[in-house]
C-alpha cells in the first residue's frame, strides 16, 4: 500500500520544484507571454479594422468616381444637344438673315426696275409724245394748210388739256 | 503526430524487450527453474514500476540502475550524502557508525532506506534524488525551457506569428488561459492565469514524460498520491487564502433556513467538509486516473510472461494481442494526460473562482454549469 501513502522526500521535493518553477515563469514565462499575445490580438484586430475601413473608403471612392463618370456623361450629353440646338438655331438665323439680305435686294431690284421701268416709260413717252409731235406736226401742217381749221384745233386741243389736268 | 509517435515507440519497447520481466525470465532460465509461472510475482511487478526506486532503471539491463544522490538526515547521526549504488542490489554502506541498506521486502520500510544503528532500524529523514524525485526535476526543466522559449519569442520577434514549436506551446497557452481561466476567473484572470497555467503545463509534461519508457520518462509520477497532493494543496492554499468575505460568509453561515445552521450547524459543517474533499477530490482524480493507465499496460505486457510457459503458440497470440492492446491503452493514454491536466486546470480555477465569488448570483449558476461539465467529462475518463 505503498501507493497510497504519500512519501515525504517526494513532498518535499515537489514543493521546491512547484516552487522553482513557478517562480520563474511568473517572473519570466507567463506575463510576457500573455502581454505578447493580447498585444498581438490588438495589432490584428486594429489592423482587420484598418483594412475594413480602407476598403470602405475604396468602395466610397469608387462610387464618387462613377458618379462622377457619369456626370460628366451627362454634361457631355447636354453639351452635345445644346450644340446641336444652337447650330439648327444658328441656321435658321442665317437662313432667316439670307431670306431677309434676299428679299432686300429683290426690293431694291424691284425699286431700281421700277424706276428704271418709269424712266424707259417717261423716255417712251417723250418719244411718242415727240413723234407724236412729228407726226401731228406734219397732219396739222397738211390739214391746217387754211388758219380757220388751225384756230380751231388749238382750241380744242387747249380744252382737252385742260379737261386732262 | 509527434506526441502519438513518441509514444508508439516505447510501447514496442515495453512489449519486445526493455522491461524488467524480461530480465526476470532470462534469469530464471539462467538458474535453470523451468517454473517460470510461479516465480513471476506481477502484484511486486507492477508495484515496483508503479511506486519509486532509488536508482533509475536503465533498458535491457535488469542489475544496472543510473545512480542517484541519497540524501538522509537523523538527529542521532546528522546529514548522510551517497550514491545510490552503494545500497541497491541488497547492498550495506558503512558511514562511520551507521549502516544504510533498502530494506528488503517484508521488512518494516521496505524499499526504503534504512539505517542501522546497533542493530536497531531507523527510518531517517529521507529527502533522497528518488527516481520520482529525477523526473520531477526533468519535467520542470523542460517546462521552464518551453515556456521561456515562447517568452523569449514574444520578446524578440515582437507581434510576429509564432509556427511550429512555439505555435503550438502559444496555442496551448491560449487555449487554457482563453478556454479556462478567462471564462471562469473573469477579471482575476492576471492574478491567477500565471499559476493555472503553470499547473496545466507542470501536468501535462509529467504525464507524457511518465508515458516515456526509458530513461527521461517512465517515472509514474503524477501517479504518484505525494505529486497530486502536493498539486491539490496549493490549489486549496491559493483558494482559502485569496478567499473573499463574502466566501467565508457562504462557508460558515450559508443562505439557507435558520434552522438548518442553528443550533446545530448543519449546513456549515457540510460546507466545511466540502472545503477539504474539493482538494481531495483533486488529488484522488488525477492520481487515480494516471496510475490506471500504467496499471493496465504494465498488466498487459505482464500477461506476455504469465502466459509465457503455455508453449510457443499460446505465447505468440498472447504477445500480438497483448501488443495491439498496450499502443491502443498508451494511446488513450496520451489523451489521458491531456485530459487530466485540462481537468485538473479546469477544477483548480473553479475552486479559486468559488473563494473569488462577491455575492452575484448568476455567476454561481456559471460555475455550477461549467463543474458539471468537467465532472462529466473526468467521469467518462
Amino acid at each position: 500500500m505503498e501507493l497510497f501513502t504519500p512519501d515525504f522526500g517526494l513532498i518535499f521535493w515537489m514543493f521546491v520544484a512547484f516552487a522553482i518553477l513557478f517562480f520563474i515563469l511568473y517572473k519570466w514565462g507567463w506575463p510576457v507571454i500573455i502581454k505578447g499575445v493580447e498585444s498581438r490580438a490588438d495589432l490584428i484586430d486594429s489592423g482587420v479594422e484598418y483594412a475594413k475601413n480602407a476598403k470602405e473608403q475604396l468602395d466610397n471612392a469608387q462610387a464618387t468616381a462613377r458618379e462622377y463618370i457619369e456626370q460628366a456623361r451627362k454634361q457631355q450629353a447636354d453639351i452635345l444637344r445644346e450644340a446641336d440646338k444652337m447650330k439648327t438655331q444658328i441656321i435658321e438665323q442665317a437662313r432667316e438673315a439670307a431670306g431677309q439680305e434676299a428679299k432686300k435686294v429683290m426690293d431694291a431690284a424691284k425699286v431700281s426696275i421700277e424706276q428704271e421701268r418709269k424712266e424707259a416709260q417717261l423716255q417712251f413717252r417723250n418719244e411718242v409724245s415727240s413723234l407724236a409731235m412729228a407726226v401731228a406736226e406734219k397732219v396739222v401742217r397738211k390739214q391746217l394748210a387754211d388758219d380757220e381749221r388751225q384756230t380751231k384745233l388749238v382750241d380744242s386741243l387747249i380744252d382737252q388739256i385742260e379737261n386732262q389736268n | 503526430m509527434l506526441l502519438i509517435a513518441a509514444t508508439v515507440k516505447p510501447v514496442s519497447v515495453t512489449a519486445s524487450v526493455s522491461d524488467e520481466p524480461v530480465d526476470a525470465i532470462v534469469e530464471e532460465a539462467e538458474k535453470g527453474v523451468h517454473d517460470v509461472e510461479s516465480k513471476i510475482n506481477p502484484k511486486d511487478i507492477i508495484f515496483d514500476h508503479l511506486g519509486d526506486g532509488y536508482g533509475w532503471e536503465v533498458p535491457f539491463d535488469h542489475h544496472k540502475r543510473i545512480p542517484l544522490p541519497v540524501i538522509v538526515y537523523d538527529d542521532k547521526s546528522g546529514l548522510h550524502i551517497f550514491s545510490s549504488s552503494r545500497v541497491t542490489g541488497g547492498k550495506d554502506y558503512v558511514d562511520g557508525d551507521v549502516t544504510f541498506r533498502i530494506a528488503p521486502k517484508g521488512e518494516k520500510y521496505a524499499g526504503k532506506v534504512v539505517e542501522v544503528i546497533d542493530g536497531e532500524v531507523y527510518r531517517p529523514i529521507d529527502i533522497s534524488i528518488t527516481k520520482n524525485v529525477c523526473a520531477l526535476f526533468i519535467a520542470v526543466i523542460l517546462v521552464i525551457w518551453s515556456v521561456l522559449a515562447v517568452a523569449r519569442w514574444h520578446k524578440t520577434q515582437g507581434s510576429k506569428a509564432p509556427r511550429k514549436f512555439i505555435g503550438a506551446m502559444e496555442a496551448l497557452i491560449t487555449f487554457i488561459y482563453d478556454g479556462v481561466v478567462k471564462p471562469t476567473l473573469k477579471d482575476k484572470s492576471k492574478k491567477f492565469g500565471p499559476y493555472l497555467l503553470t499547473v496545466f503545463f507542470f501536468i501535462l509534461y509529467m504525464n507524457l514524460l511518465g508515458l516515456i519508457v526509458i530513461f527521461p520518462g517512465g517515472a509514474n509520477l503524477t501517479g504518484n498520491i505525494a505529486v497530486t497532493l502536493v498539486l491539490a494543496v496549493i490549489t486549496f492554499l491559493i483558494t482559502n487564502i485569496f478567499g473573499t468575505k463574502h466566501y467565508w460568509k457562504e462557508v460558515l453561515w450559508p443562505d439557507v433556513p435558520l434552522w438548518l445552521k442553528f443550533p446545530l450547524p448543519i449546513m456549515p459543517l457540510i460546507e466545511v467538509f466540502g472545503v477539504f474533499t474539493k482538494p481531495a477530490a483533486l488529488t484522488v482524480r488525477l492520481f487515480a486516473n494516471m496510475m490506471g493507465g500504467h496499471m493496465i499496460v504494465i498488466v498487459l505486457t505482464l500477461l506476455i510472461f504469465i502466459f509465457a510457459a503455455m508453449g510457443a503458440m499460446v505465447t505468440g497470440l498472447t504477445t500480438v494481442v497483448s501488443v495491439i492492446f498496450s499502443v491502443f491503452m498508451l494511446l488513450i493514454d496520451v489523451l489521458v494526460s491531456f485530459i487530466q491536466a485540462y481537468v485538473f486546470t479546469l477544477l483548480s480555477a473553479l475552486f479559486i473562482s468559488f473563494g473569488q465569488e462577491d455575492g452575484h448570483s448568476h455567476e454561481k449558476a456559471d460555475h455550477k454549469s461549467a463543474e458539471s461539465g468537467a465532472t462529466a467529462q473526468a467521469v467518462s475518463n
